[in-house]
């Protein structure tokens, strides 16, 4: 049977159909479409940063002023001071690798890469569509380990209290019992995860672009998230293999760690900050590439630079995997390889400067609206410029022996990921919401969002700097009344930004309902990447016929 | 199991709890609860002392010294660093607070102003056509070399100031071994005789009494003359900790199985505080450091107190060093024990 849809097109019921979709739990839970995948993954971030975040509120009601208020209670009666305080530590070791691990990178390379790597360069889908979903369904028992490790003994206490960086010997000796096993086994899972989706984003953007789309046509958004695919390839294993070490040394008895029997926990540090920097890079250069996109479309203008644009990512890449041990200044470095890593990361400010002031050129000369996503874009750049600067400051090892471990730390790296990654991140979703539901989101809800989270942030996180200068040391539960001031202008902070997430969900949820539908191309001519000639929601399958780029 | 449940739920909750709700909480938890680090203490290998001004020594050669106010502690409200008493720590505190906060200050205030002149110059109502100008050599150029130039104008300080804090101590410098344990601290003096010093978080009424700041005053304090380079060899017992002194702009990571060396000169009188700045476990948060200057005379009396050895007094102590140095310094140990904690243990059960 054969019908004539509406605009023409000739559909057959049983076969070539495009927008053929499977029954229900086919198509969400043996996916291989590479959009599906793609809002699973956004789902399942929203989950988990609904979790970190109210991890995070935990933490600045405890924090609120002076002494222990909650730890005590939320622990349980009969339960002793020390499990109260280990409780401290697996929030924060649980806030951290949600937002790293489960939110983050979920959205920016599950979500929106998934969603719009394909689209951007002309491809029916993914390289690997069974691979995609393999990947997405390893986050799960992943994200169900390290909740689960919250019920089990991890030395003093109930859960992982080792901090996201799982320093050894605090790790190995220092916290007996299944819960670092669990949490281990969950970053075992949760980066197989990602080489997986790195494996497969290398080879989708290698091989699958349109014809005439050059790498140096391709949308920035794709730059970006060919960059990171290669930072998870080349840094995750390195993770990999710390891990494992330290499951062996705490199960088998090896002494990879442990300086007793010719180990060093100062090499496990090495390991995981190997991994470790480059990992804030993952975390950022896809929100790069989204920020560029949103200010080309808001300026109407193409973005001034590309090339440079382009090769600042690249080169941000690679100086990334050549400053770890900025993380490691204190642990007892020679002065030779202090002023090597103090010179290095200093680099990596002027791709970064390239970066911000290409974006501003974009808008010179363009012709400006200021639609949800383009401020969330505008926030982005000078939060991102002053999470930036304070980097700078922390880069130089002679002044990081005051400031290290502390919270001006907290801070600067907060601005760059709760202020710049989860800035690009709602960008990133307010510029292609109505694309991947198909229906308008709220303009006013939208900005009332931006500029309530924007204020609440900014009260959070700003006066960190203060407590750091002081030498207030991150990871405490509790503090001299000194530090009172400061902690709780920053709690208020949280309440505020609090309502900011609030208003986003809600807008959220009345879109679905009640929001407009979206045309095709709902940014006009300054949207000019590929997935804007599809239609919003674009087909299950898209460019059977591929397109042709001049 | 219940109690995690709970904590979660009450996560959930606490998104969208307003403020007032956790003042409310606060108050009945917090009188049981500020004691709570002080039971923790007292858990500790050497227990807490009775409170009192004494330090348990002699009276006649050392009695603690009264901290200033706002100097080797946090200050309330506080922004800028606290007052640097090192030399290192001073030029530290200059290059940041002449240099990298005015460039960095210029720097945010100079994108923000550029947004500002874009958004409000370049507005679809004041621009309607835009240009379609991407690229321009000259200003890319420009934009890559000036932050090159002003990284060079950050970097020649900086390298300068890590060249200083890597000089070594001088071949007669004091020395001491900092160890960290879960969760105090323990100072040795082998030059001295090689006694330690446990040093334990005092509890909130001793402090108060001592008036000294809670959490960040201890039993017995580290003390070091004033002026001098003090060799300070650093390594933890157990896990990674960090020995921190904010005000002598010094940290370094107490790591097990490895020795950490580094020179600590304060040219000031007084009492300096920090806090273990590495992850440690459950009480990290409550293993505070300080650290107590005295002019050379009063820290050799401050040694003998605690039954140590100073060079000069060989003479008096020809008996001690006739059965040898190992044993001198076991008896020394052994003194300051019977000297620190149990006595003050037993005061305590009294």
């Amino acid at each position: 049977m054969t019908t004539i849809a509406a605009d023409g097109e000739i559909l057959d019921d049983h076969a070539h159909d495009a927008d053929h979709k499977p029954a229900f739990f086919q198509r969400w839970f043996m996916s291989t479409n590479h959009k599906d995948i793609g809002t699973l993954y956004l789902i399942f971030a929203i989950v988990a940063g609904i979790i970190g975040g109210a991890i995070s509120g935990m933490m600045r009601m405890e924090l609120a002023e002076p002494g222990i208020q909650y730890l005590s209670s939320w622990v349980g009666a009969g339960a002793s001071m020390d499990e109260a305080l280990h409780l401290w530590n697996v929030l924060i070791t649980a806030h951290g690798l949600i937002m790293v691990f489960f939110m983050v990178m979920p959205a920016m390379i599950g979500g929106f890469g998934n969603w719009f790597v394909p689209l951007m360069i002309g491809a029916p889908d993914m390289a690997f569509p069974r691979m995609n979903n393999v990947s997405f369904w390893l986050l799960i028992p992943a994200f169900l380990l390290l909740l689960g490790s919250t019920f089990v003994p991890g030395g003093t206490g109930l859960g992982a209290g080792t901090g996201w960086t799982v320093y050894a010997p605090l790790s190995t000796t220092g916290s007996v019992g299944p819960a670092v096993d669990m949490a281990i086994l969950s970053l075992h899972l949760a980066g197989a995860s990602s080489i997986l989706g790195a494996v497969n984003f290398i080879t989708t953007i290698f091989n699958m672009r349109a014809p005439g789309m050059t790498l140096h046509k391709m949308p920035l958004f794709v730059w970006s998230v060919l960059v990171t695919a290669f930072l998870l390839l080349l840094a995750l294993p390195v993770l990999a293999a710390a891990i494992t070490m330290l499951l062996t040394d705490r199960n088998f008895g090896t002494t990879f760690f442990d300086a007793a029997g010719g180990g060093d926990p100062v090499l496990y540090q090495h390991l995981f900050w190997f991994f470790g920097h480059p990992e804030v890079y993952i975390m950022i250069l896809p929100g790069f590439g989204m920020i560029s996109h949103i200010i080309s479309t808001f300026s109407r203008k193409p973005i001034f630079g590309y090339l440079g644009m382009a090769y600042a990512m690249v080169a941000i890449g690679v100086v990334g995997f050549v400053v770890w041990a900025h993380h490691m200044f204190t642990t007892g470095m020679s002065v030779n390889v202090k002023m090597y890593f103090t010179a290095a990361t200093m680099v990596i400010a002027v791709p970064t400067g390239i970066k911000i002031f290409s974006w501003i050129a974009t808008m010179w000369g363009g012709s400006m609206t200021f639609k949800t996503p383009m401020v969330w874009a505008l926030g982005f750049i000078f939060m991102f410029t002053v999470g930036g600067v304070t980097g700078v400051v922390l880069a130089n090892g002679g002044i990081d022996d005051n400031l290290h471990d502390t919270y001006y730390v907290v801070a600067h790296f907060h601005y760059v990921l709760s202020l710049g990654a989860v800035f690009s991140i709602f960008a990133g979703f307010y510029y292609w919401f109505p694309k991947m539901s198909g229906r308008h989101y709220s303009e006013l809800l939208g900005q009332l969002h931006f500029w309530i989270f924007f204020i609440g942030v900014n009260i959070l996180f700003f006066p960190m700097h203060f407590l750091g200068n002081q030498s207030m040391p991150r990871r405490y539960p509790d503090y001299p009344e000194q530090f009172a001031y400061w902690n709780e202008i920053a709690s208020i902070g949280y309440v505020v930004m609090a309502v900011g997430v609030l208003i986003f969900f809600v807008n959220i949820a009345w879109s679905l309902v009640a929001g407009r539908k979206a045309e095709a191309n709902y940014w006009g001519e300054g949207a000019t990447t590929l997935e804007w000639t599809l239609s919003s929601p674009p087909p299950f399958h898209q460019f059977e016929t591929l397109p042709q780029i001049k | 199991m219940t109690h995690y449940v709970k904590a979660w739920i009450l996560a959930l909750g606490l998104i969208l709890t307003p403020a007032a709700a956790s003042a409310q909480d606060a108050l009945p938890a917090a009188p049981g609860a500020e004691a709570a680090p002080a039971e923790a203490s007292s858990d500790a290998e050497t227990p807490a002392k009775e409170a009192a001004l004494t330090s348990g020594l002699d009276p006649a050669l050392y009695t603690p010294m009264k901290p200033t106010e706002g100097v080797g502690m946090p200050v309330d409200k506080g922004l800028d660093f606290q007052p640097q008493v090192s030399e290192t720590g001073k030029q530290a505190k200059w290059i940041n607070n002449v240099i990298l906060l005015p460039i960095m200050t210029v720097i945010c205030l100079f994108v923000l102003g550029l947004l500002f002149y874009v958004v409000i110059k370049f507005r679809r109502g004041a621009n309607p056509e835009p240009s379609k100008t991407t690229h321009n050599t000259f200003i890319e150029v420009v934009w890559t070399v000036v932050p090159v130039l002003i990284l060079l104008v950050i970097a020649v300080p900086s390298i300068s100031l890590l060249a200083k804090q890597f000089e070594p101590a001088p071949e007669d410098a004091l020395t001491i071994k900092v160890t960290g344990y879960q969760w105090y601290w323990g100072y040795s003096y082998p030059d001295n005789g090689d006694f330690e010093i446990i040093s334990n978080m005092l509890p909130q009424e001793e402090a108060d009494a001592r008036g000294e700041p809670f959490q960040l005053a201890v039993d017995n304090r580290m003390v070091i003359p004033v002026g001098k380079p003090v060799k300070m060899l650093i390594t933890g017992a157990d896990v990674i900790h960090s020995f921190a002194v904010p005000a002598a702009w010094f940290k370094l990571d107490a790591v097990p199985g490895r020795i950490n060396e580094k020179v600590m000169q304060i040219d000031e009188v007084g009492v300096y505080y920090g806090q273990c700045s590495e992850l440690c476990g459950a009480r990290h948060g409550f293993m505070p450091i300080a650290v107590e200057v005295l002019p050379e005379d009063k820290f050799n009396d401050w040694v003998r107190a605690n039954g140590g050895t100073v060079k000069g007094d060989e003479a008096a102590d020809a008996e001690v060093d006739a059965e040898g140095e190992e044993s001198a310094e076991e008896t020394a140990a052994e003194e300051t024990t019977t000297e620190g904690a149990p006595a003050d243990a037993a005061a305590a059960a009294n």
